[in-house]
């Protein structure tokens, strides 16, 4: 299996052998971050760009270590602080990035596509950090690099994913890799918040958490948005804390251990039970830990490709 | 590419992991502080042996460790395959060891240097020794190996292939030239 692709735009376009191809180089990558030297030079000379159009906090600082850790250089560029405040467009300001000889331009935007044109009009490298409600491969190969360390496969394991489906990029990314990996996916949450048709990309939905909890391996706890979707339909926080929250109460009543991951930043009591995310069943943080040998292993799998393409022309 | 010569059979292979086995413990005076790393893929393998020979001869384990070099390579864009990435496993702490770096082939001295650039990475060994089953020659660095199994003068157009049974199911190491084939 050879990668060639010179971006990362999303899952539901890889196959099967190019997601295992990445979550194999991440489980390389892992020992990397655990020696006294936590570097090795496989990226040297090479500048990575973090575009971000979006607060991020913890997918920015995961992608610049990882840039680090493989001592490529790292320059982040937020919206709000640069010249699209002065109405520059995401294509102009890609092609000065592009100019300035920068390798890797890692986007986040708010609009789904945004990585895709600009991957279309660039040379040079581009890994999606999120765009919209479209996808979030990082995340989500992340998430999926950490339940085959955790249950040893993918196929056959059942996931369950719960949350705002209809605005979740995670949701989709772990959708199109889980399943593409032979995992059986049930998404569930209040009616208004899954998205019609949903059925199609091959998952089960449910709208009752309890039942969904009852027949999986793992259950993906989604960030709820109150902020981002204040609508009179949209169920109140302590309504949604009663009917979809994962608790430790509603774990047990399934008989089995259920792993239990969040994408983060946690709204405890809304989502997740405070002592749920504390507790045994959580590998929240190791998908942490995780995500930065997977953003490295994707980091140099792109510019390995783009260097074969330009040794090729 | 055709097969020109048999260098060495299984029981030549094996008779040199026994003596390079005795020269390090030798040159060591004992197996005290040494700890045998192999580059992946074969010099593993052959790192794996040596480390077992080594035990049976001391009555001691030895620490054993897989170096994989392929992030510090020099000519990852060059080359025409592109390599997979795959573990480093040296689960000890390398500092103040004489760490015996092993590999099947020695030739232009490149993979050598990767390998010392790893290690210099995971720690500060007191000494690095050099073993290798075949050494072919044309050396493009100042690198040379401390134990060697065969001396093989090759021309540039030759190649040497090791073969080993745990990967290649059986042990043998071959002399090749491109034909026209």
């Amino acid at each position: 299996m050879i990668w060639t692709r010179k971006d990362l735009l999303g899952l539901e376009e890889l196959n099967r052998e190019e997601i295992e191809l990445i979550l194999g180089t991440a489980d390389s990558f892992k020992e990397v971050s655990s020696r006294e030297i936590k570097k090795v030079p496989a990226l040297r000379g090479k500048t990575v760009v973090n575009l971000f159009y979006e607060p991020s906090t913890r997918t920015r600082v995961s992608f610049e270590i990882a840039a680090k850790r493989l001592s490529a250089d790292v320059i982040n560029i937020a919206a709000e602080t640069s010249s699209v405040r002065k109405g520059e467009t995401l294509i102009d300001t890609g092609r000065n990035i592009q100019a300035l000889k920068a390798d890797v331009i890692v986007l986040r935007h708010g609009f789904s596509g945004a990585a895709v044109l600009l991957a279309r009009k660039l040379d040079i490298s581009v890994v999606n950090a999120g765009d919209g409600w479209h996808e979030h491969p990082t995340q989500a190969l992340l998430d999926i690099f950490t339940l085959k360390e955790k249950l040893g496969r993918i196929e056959g394991l059942r996931v369950c994913i719960v949350g705002d489906i209809a605005h979740s990029r995670v949701a989709r990314s772990n959708i199109w890799g889980l399943t593409r990996l032979g995992a059986k996916v049930t998404v569930c949450a209040p009616k208004i918040l899954i998205p019609p048709g949903i059925e199609q990309t091959g998952v089960d939905v449910s709208c009752d958490i309890e039942e969904a909890l009852s027949k999986v391996d793992a259950v993906n706890v989604l960030r709820m948005q109150f902020e981002r979707d204040a609508r009179d339909a949209f169920p109140r926080e302590i309504d949604y804390f009663r009917k979809f929250g994962i608790t430790r109460e509603r774990l047990k009543k399934t008989g089995r251990d259920i792993i239990v991951m969040h994408p983060g930043p946690l709204n405890r009591g809304i989502e997740i039970a405070s002592d749920v995310a504390d507790g045994g069943s959580s590998v929240i943080l190791e998908q942490v830990t995780n995500g930065i040998a997977v953003r490295m292993a994707v980091l140099f799998l792109v510019s390995q490709a783009h260097d074969k393409r330009i040794s090729a022309d | 590419m055709k097969e020109k010569a048999r260098i060495l059979d299984q029981e030549a292979v094996k008779r040199c992991v026994t003596r390079i086995s005795h020269e390090i413990l030798e040159k060591n005076k004992g197996v005290e502080g040494i700890c045998i790393v192999g580059i992946r893929t074969r010099g593993a393998h052959l790192a794996g042996r040596i480390a077992d020979c080594i035990s049976g001869i001391e009555k001691e384990p030895v620490d054993l460790g897989v170096l994989d070099i392929t992030l510090y390579r020099d000519d990852l864009t060059s080359i025409s395959q592109q390599p997979v990435v795959h573990k480093t496993e040296i689960g000890f702490d390398i500092t103040g060891r004489n760490v015996v770096l092993v590999d099947d082939v020695l030739y232009t001295g490149r993979t050598v240097r990767c390998a010392l650039d790893a290690l210099a990475d995971l720690g500060r060994p007191r000494t690095i020794q050099l073993a290798v089953l075949v050494d072919r020659g044309h050396r493009e660095l100042p690198i040379r190996a401390d134990f060697v199994g065969k001396n093989v003068p090759t021309s540039r157009e030759e190649t040497v292939e090791v073969r080993l049974t745990e990967s290649d199911g059986r042990d043998e190491v071959v002399l090749k030239e491109r034909g026209n084939e």
